[in-house]
C-alpha cells in the first residue's frame, strides 16, 4: 500500500513537473525578467498561526526560498536577490537574532556541500550588506560561500544581510571619497592640499539629460563643521575651475552607483514582498525607480509557483511602458 | 548531406509551429488577464461610487492623524494634464490632507507650479527651509519634487561630505567615521534644500506601481499604493487608499 502511494505521488510529481515546464515555456514567449528581488516577510506570523516555535517559521521560510529559487532558475531568471536580514532587525530580541544567525550559518554550510542546488544550477552567491556588523562566524561562513561559488557563472543569488538602502548609499559615498582621494594623490604626489577656506561658491553639477539644464546649489558655508544656508552668491565658477581650486575631483552619480553593494547585478525588474505589506522597508530604494512592486497577501512560507507566475505576468504587462521609461533616462 | 537536410526541414517546421503555438498561448493568457483587470476596474468604479456617495460608513470619518505626509508620484506624460493634477489636489484638500509632495520623473510638475498655485485657493508652497511641518490648519502645504531632489541631490550631498572631510582632515584625527553617517547625509541634504519629510504614504498615478525615482533617501518605510492612471482617477478610490493606510501597523524591523 505504502509503496503504491509513494509511486503514485512520484507520478503526480512528474506530471506536475512536466506541466510546470510547459507553463514556463509559454511564459517565455514574452519578456522574462532578468532580476527578481524578494522581501521574505511573514515567517514569524506563519509560526504563530501554526503554533510553531519562531525558529521553525524561519526554517519553513528557508524551504520556501529554495523552492522559489528553483522555479526562478528554471524560468531563466538569472539574478535573484533576497532580503534576509535588515540592519533594523538587530533591534529584535537578542535570542531571536542569534537564532537567525545560527540558521544562516547552518544553511550556508548545507548549501556548500557538493551536489547541492548551487552546483546543480551553477549559482554564484554574493552576500550584500555591511557584513562587519555580523558575528565573526557568520562573516567567515559568508566569505567561504562567496569564495566557493566564485567560479559559478550560470546564475547569481544575492543575499542581503545587515543591509539597508541608506547604509548602502552612505557606504558607496564613503568608497567614492576614498577613491577620489587616491586618484588625486596619485596625480599630485604627496603634496599637501590647501585646506578649504569654507566658502563654497555655486557648484555647477552636471545633471542627467532629462533634467532641464544645470542645477545650481545655493551657496553653502561651513561654520564649525556645520552646514548653513547663505544667500545666493553672486560669484559663479565653472565646475572644472572649482576642481582645480580644490584639487580634488567631484564625486559624480556614476561614482556612487558603481560603489553600491548591488553594483554586481543589474537593477531588479520586479520586487516581490510577501504577506501583503506595501512598503520597501529600506530595501533597494536606489535601484527600484523603474521596478514594479508586487505584494501578494501570502506569508513567505506559503509563497508558491502561482505567486511567481502572476508576478512575471504583471511584469510582462508593464514591460513596454517601463522599457520606454528606461530609454528616456 | 541531402538526408540531413531533409531531416532538418521537418524539424525546423515543427520548431516554427511550436514557437507559433507558444506565442498564441501567451497572447491568450494575457488576453484573459486583461479581461480580469477590466472586470476589476469596473468593480473598482462601483466601489468608488459607493464610497464617494457616503453609503459605506467606514470611509466617512477618516482618521488622518497617522497621515502626516502624503506623497504622490505622477507619470510625467500624465502630469502634463495640469487640470487633473489640480483636481487631485482639490480632492486631497477636501479630504483634509495637510501636507502633500508631488513628484514626476521629468520635472513637469515643477514647471507647472504657477498654473497649479493659481487655480487653487488655500494652498501654500512648502518652503525648503521649513524645519518641521508647519501646523497650518487652513492651507494645504505643497512640495514639488523632481529627480534633482533625488539621486542628483545625493551626489551633491556626497560632495558636501567630501568637502567636510577635506576641511577637517588637518584638524582632528579619526573623524572619517563621524562624517560618513546617515545623520550627516540627512543634514547635508537638508542644507542643499533637498530634504523634505519622509512620506507615510505614496500614491502612484501611472501605468505601473513604481516610484519612478522619488528621492530614495526618503522612502524607507513609505507605503506604496498603485492608483492606476491619472486620467481615470476616482475620489472614492483615493479615500479607500487613505483609509487602508490608516489600518496599517508597522514594526520597523523589530
Amino acid at each position: 500500500m505504502q509503496h503504491g502511494s509513494s509511486s503514485s505521488s512520484k507520478f503526480m510529481g512528474t506530471i506536475c513537473g512536466f506541466l510546470r515546464k510547459c507553463l514556463f515555456k509559454a511564459l517565455s514567449a514574452g519578456p522574462i525578467p532578468s532580476h527578481i528581488a524578494f522581501i521574505m516577510d511573514g515567517n514569524r506570523r506563519y509560526a504563530k498561526r501554526r503554533n510553531l516555535a519562531e525558529g521553525d517559521g524561519h526554517r519553513a521560510g528557508f524551504s520556501s526560498l529554495m523552492t522559489i529559487l528553483g522555479y526562478c532558475y528554471d524560468l531563466g531568471i538569472q539574478h535573484t536577490t533576497v532580503y534576509a536580514f535588515s540592519i533594523d532587525n538587530f533591534k529584535r530580541r537578542p535570542d531571536e537574532v542569534q537564532c537567525l544567525m545560527d540558521l544562516m550559518v547552518e544553511k550556508i554550510e548545507e548549501l556548500l556541500k557538493t551536489g547541492s542546488v548551487l552546483d546543480q544550477y551553477g549559482i554564484r552567491i554574493y552576500f550584500i550588506g555591511n557584513l562587519k556588523l555580523l558575528n565573526e562566524n557568520v562573516q567567515i561562513a559568508a566569505e567561504k560561500a562567496m569564495k566557493a561559488t566564485a567560479s559559478n557563472n550560470k546564475a547569481v543569488l544575492l543575499i542581503c544581510v545587515a543591509y539597508t538602502s541608506r547604509d548602502e548609499i552612505v557606504h558607496a559615498i564613503e568608497r567614492s571619497c576614498e577613491q577620489k582621494l587616491d586618484e588625486a594623490n596619485a596625480f599630485a604626489g604627496n603634496e599637501e592640499i590647501k585646506v578649504m577656506t569654507g566658502q563654497l561658491d555655486e557648484l555647477e553639477v552636471p545633471t542627467s539629460p532629462s533634467n532641464c539644464g544645470v542645477k545650481r546649489v545655493k551657496g553653502m558655508e561651513m561654520k564649525n563643521g556645520n552646514f548653513k544656508h547663505v544667500e545666493q552668491g553672486s560669484h559663479q565658477e565653472k565646475s572644472d575651475d572649482i576642481e582645480k581650486k580644490h584639487k580634488y575631483p567631484f564625486i559624480k552619480l556614476v561614482d556612487i552607483e558603481k560603489n553600491m553593494y548591488m553594483a554586481v547585478a543589474p537593477d531588479p525588474d520586479i520586487v516581490i514582498r510577501s504577506s501583503g505589506e506595501t512598503r520597501l522597508s529600506n530595501f533597494l530604494l536606489w535601484q527600484t525607480a523603474y521596478c514594479p512592486l508586487y505584494t501578494p497577501d501570502a506569508l513567505w512560507p506559503d509563497m508558491g509557483l502561482w505567486h511567481l507566475v502572476w508576478a512575471v505576468l504583471s511584469f510582462q504587462r508593464s514591460y513596454s511602458y517601463l522599457q520606454k521609461k528606461k530609454k528616456q533616462l | 548531406m541531402g538526408s540531413t537536410n531533409k531531416l532538418r526541414g521537418p524539424n525546423c517546421w515543427t520548431a516554427q509551429v511550436g514557437s507559433f503555438s507558444l506565442q498564441l498561448i501567451w497572447h491568450f493568457i494575457h488576453f484573459i488577464i486583461s479581461t480580469c483587470f477590466f472586470v476589476l476596474g469596473l468593480a473598482g468604479a462601483i466601489d468608488s461610487y459607493l464610497i464617494s456617495s457616503g453609503l459605506l460608513k467606514k470611509y466617512n470619518d477618516l482618521n488622518l492623524g497617522k497621515l502626516r505626509y502624503l506623497a504622490i508620484v505622477v507619470d510625467s506624460d500624465e502630469a502634463r494634464q495640469t487640470s487633473k493634477v489640480i483636481k487631485l489636489l482639490q480632492w486631497l484638500s477636501d479630504i483634509g490632507v495637510k501636507h502633500v509632495c508631488l513628484y514626476d520623473e521629468e520635472g513637469v510638475l515643477k514647471k507647472s507650479k504657477d498654473a497649479i498655485l493659481e487655480k487653487l485657493s488655500h494652498i501654500r508652497l512648502f518652503e525648503e527651509t521649513d524645519e518641521i511641518l508647519p501646523l497650518d490648519q487652513k492651507n494645504l502645504n505643497l512640495e514639488l519634487a523632481s529627480p534633482s531632489d533625488g539621486k542628483e541631490a545625493v551626489a551633491k550631498a556626497a560632495n558636501l561630505l567630501f568637502t567636510k572631510h577635506l576641511e577637517l582632515r588637518n584638524t582632528t584625527e579619526d573623524h572619517w567615521e563621524n562624517i560618513f553617517t546617515e545623520a550627516q547625509m540627512t543634514e547635508a541634504l537638508r542644507a542643499l534644500g533637498c530634504s523634505g519629510p519622509e512620506p507615510d504614504l505614496l500614491l502612484v498615478y501611472g501605468p505601473a506601481r513604481c516610484h519612478l525615482g522619488f528621492p530614495p533617501w526618503r522612502l524607507r518605510y513609505t507605503e506604496i499604493v498603485h492608483m492606476g492612471s491619472l486620467k481615470s482617477m476616482k475620489y472614492g478610490l483615493l479615500m479607500k487608499a487613505i483609509y487602508k493606510f490608516t489600518l496599517v501597523r508597522q514594526n520597523y524591523g523589530k
